[in-house]
């Protein structure tokens, strides 16, 4: 038999089917009429009576199976005009639903049609272009305006305008140049770069995000999972129940009417659609979220706990004064600055930093050292035993602080970390460095507020004073502070069992047990963190932490689509099914209205890719913004 | 074991997947198989010596669905 495509035998058999509509309508029932009707019968019929067969070898009955029996049923008992309309429907359904469907996935193609198609590298002093799977690790990669960067990389000359909507969903440029990192699928908007390749092809941020939305769409919420087990069973029963029908009624037309029309297509589809269109919507805005179950779940959460440093902070802090006791500032700098080499806190990289602008570059190394998680370190320099951390650390280790507390307090209360340096002896300097809050920060919680999530908290390994100040700015009302990764993970569980779901927000670096023991984990700015976007459910990949009120937002609106597809299908199935039973739907009737149905699910999944498009994403309307006014 | 990705041309009907997940449940040498829907994709992880790729692709568009590419 020759090939068609879907949309050509939708064409032939639609145009055949007119034909003898307006035949039976002019002339009756004459030979050509019916032969007409047969033509579309077998034509329509064809590519759904070889599907049937092919699955009733694996002894599987579905839809196909279902209008089969109908179609050859009706035909058998001289339906000729139902047989020709229910196939040419059905197939035309199909295939309006493949398109329709297809356009839930737009987001996600979209993203896809993100990945750079080209590299130019520059390989002994040439330039040539070729295939980005082609570029190898430690290739100069040059690129221009206009031009996708095609690797991972560290810039290495020149400085550029990049536009990182691909990765982050936030299309305003930001400024590159030497030594900083650029991410693959960012397009430059105006400068030159030349990129070392750090990350190529499949390792790359961009490419792994992409696997990820990939998987995510296809992680079942748990509506889809029962609705699946539901369906599994409706199908055979449909058919016992029909033969059931038949058999007590004689109505052959009766019992085949309730086969074609109890198809579950729309419910089935009901929630996959809303849950691709969802994601799809968030990956668009730079928010990942790694499946329908997620999905479900973040609109619902009850408590949203943040970690402090670089969630609620920007994260790079700075030293802002050093007090030197019994020698100078520069000394005390650089026995820190050799102590923090050993360590990854930000706090280090503060006392690095600020010690590498004043000093140089630094090339001591330590002799021996010790980190005592969420205190400080030991370390040894010199032949001498140094200390640097917290209180804790000093007390523990049967060091005094007392002489130094009221400076150290009075730093405190200006929400500054006082880092302690010292000896067994006693205290060397205590270093102040402060951290900025997120310009966002206060909105979002206002934001969060507002969507009637009232239980926020902070988390954070730092003092209570320190954490006091952050709180008052960002206006978070409770706050956990000094806190060790394992008691983080125990505030967590307690608030869980007092409030509900429990949606952890943190950098995704440092607290990763955290992220991973509350019922969400939340991670910002992911882009770039490998750890982050593996263990975070949701990932913002942006370093805007306002993204998570639209994400909240978005979840819900998911959710609430995915309800309304549930309710209008089992209100269509239970309308269709009373139409049978009352005899006023007839075959064709029946499938055009399970078709229309199937496709309206569809539509109305549709609209979810525009959800935040009408108002700026991650803002909340005015009238919201005055409830929020209210509870405050 | 082998694991294998085919990507079909869209999948519109949630059936669809019950079919092809059945018949990959009934074919030997494939010890798990996953459709995903709302990527129209078939993940199969099979023993190479029971059944071939090829095989398992030509089982798949007899059933109705073209498979685009595999990898």
């Amino acid at each position: 038999m020759m090939k068609m495509t879907k949309g050509q035998i939708v064409l032939i058999s639609g145009i055949l089917a007119a034909a003898s509509f307006v035949l039976k309508e002019m002339i009756g029932y004459e030979k050509i009429t019916i032969l007409l009707m047969l033509a579309t019968t077998v034509i329509a019929g064809a590519p759904v009576f070889r599907k049937a067969m092919g699955a009733l070898r694996y002894r599987i009955v579905g839809i196909d199976a279902l209008v089969t029996i109908a179609v050859t049923g009706a035909v058998i008992i001289g339906e000729y005009w139902e047989a020709a309309a229910v196939t040419f429907l059905f197939m035309l359904g199909d295939y309006l639903e493949s398109r329709t469907i297809e356009k839930t996935r737009s987001s996600i193609k979209a993203l896809l049609d993100m990945a750079p198609e080209k590299a130019k590298v520059r390989r002994n002093g040439t330039e040539t272009e070729i295939n980005p799977e082609d570029v190898v690790k430690g290739d100069f990669v040059v690129v221009r305006p206009g031009e996708k960067i095609p690797v991972d990389g560290t810039v290495v000359e020149g400085s550029a305008y990049i536009n990182q909507a691909a990765i982050t969903g936030e299309s305003i440029p930001i400024s590159r140049s030497v030594d900083e990192t650029v991410f693959s699928g960012t397009v430059i908007e105006s400068g030159y770069l030349v990129v070392r390749a750090d990350r190529i092809g499949e390792d790359t941020t961009f490419a792994r995000i992409l696997q990820m939305v990939e998987d995510a769409q296809d992680k079942k919420a748990k509506t889809q999972k029962f609705l699946e087990k539901f369906s599994r069973y409706y199908t055979p029963a449909i058919i016992i129940l029909s033969i059931a029908l038949f058999l007590a009624t004689n109505d052959l037309v009766l019992a085949l009417t309730l086969l074609v029309i109890a198809c579950p297509g729309a419910l089935v589809i009901s929630t996959p659609v809303s849950i691709v269109a969802g994601i799809g919507n968030g990956a668009k805005h730079g928010i990942l979220v790694k499946g329908g179950e997620i999905m479900e779940k973040l609109g619902a959460v009850k408590v949203v706990a943040f970690d402090k440093t670089g969630t609620l902070t920007v994260g790079k802090p700075s030293v802002t004064r050093v007090e030197p006791v019994g020698m100078s500032e520069d000394e005390l700098l650089r026995i820190a600055a050799v102590g923090e080499s050993y360590s990854e806190h930000p706090l280090g990289k503060a006392i690095i930093s600020t010690a590498t602008k004043k000093l140089g570059p630094i090339n001591e190394t330590l002799e021996d050292a010790e980190i005592f998680s969420g205190h400080g370190l030991r370390f040894s320099l010199g032949g001498k035993t140094y200390f640097i951390g917290n209180r804790k650390l000093f007390t523990d280790n049967g060091i005094s602080v007392d002489g130094h507390e009221s400076y150290m307090q009075s730093e405190e209360r200006k929400g500054q970390t006082a880092v302690i340096v010292g000896t067994g002896e006693g205290v060397c300097g205590i270093i102040s460095i402060a951290d900025t809050v997120r310009s966002d920060a206060r909105s979002l919680v206002l934001d969060l507020e507002s969507r009637g999530i009232s239980r926020i908290v902070m988390l954070t390994g730092d003092n209570g004073r320190a954490a006091e100040a952050i709180a008052g700015e960002t206006g978070i009302r409770e706050f956990y502070s000094e806190l060790l990764p394992e008691d983080k993970v125990r505030v967590l569980s307690g608030l869980r069992e007092r409030y509900g779901i429990i949606a952890m927000v943190g950098d995704g670096v440092n607290d990763a047990p955290a992220l991973a023991s509350s019922d969400l984990g939340i991670a910002v700015g992911g882009a770039g963190k490998d750890i982050a976007m593996e263990t975070a459910d949701v990932v913002l990949l942006s370093e805007e932490i306002k993204k998570l009120s639209y994400a909240v937002g978005l979840s819900r609106a998911t959710v609430r689509n995915m309800k309304q597809n549930i309710i209008f299908a089992l209100l269509v199935a239970a309308f269709l099914l009373a139409g049978v039973l009352a005899k006023t739907v007839n075959l064709s009737f029946g499938m055009l209205v399970h078709e229309v149905s199937v496709l309206l699910v569809i539509l109305n999944a549709i609209r979810l890719l525009g959800y935040g498009e009408s108002k700026k994403p991650g803002t909340v309307q005015s009238g919201e913004r005055e409830i929020a006014g209210e509870k405050l | 074991m082998t694991n294998r990705t085919y990507q079909l041309e869209t999948v519109s009907c949630p059936s669809c997947i019950a079919k092809i997940e059945g018949m990959l449940k009934k074919t030997g040498g494939i010890s798990s198989s996953e459709v995903l829907f709302n990527s129209s994709r078939v993940k199969v992880i099979f023993d190479e010596s029971a059944v071939t790729s090829e095989e398992i692709r030509a089982k798949i568009e007899k059933l109705g669905y073209k498979v685009l590419s595999d990898k």
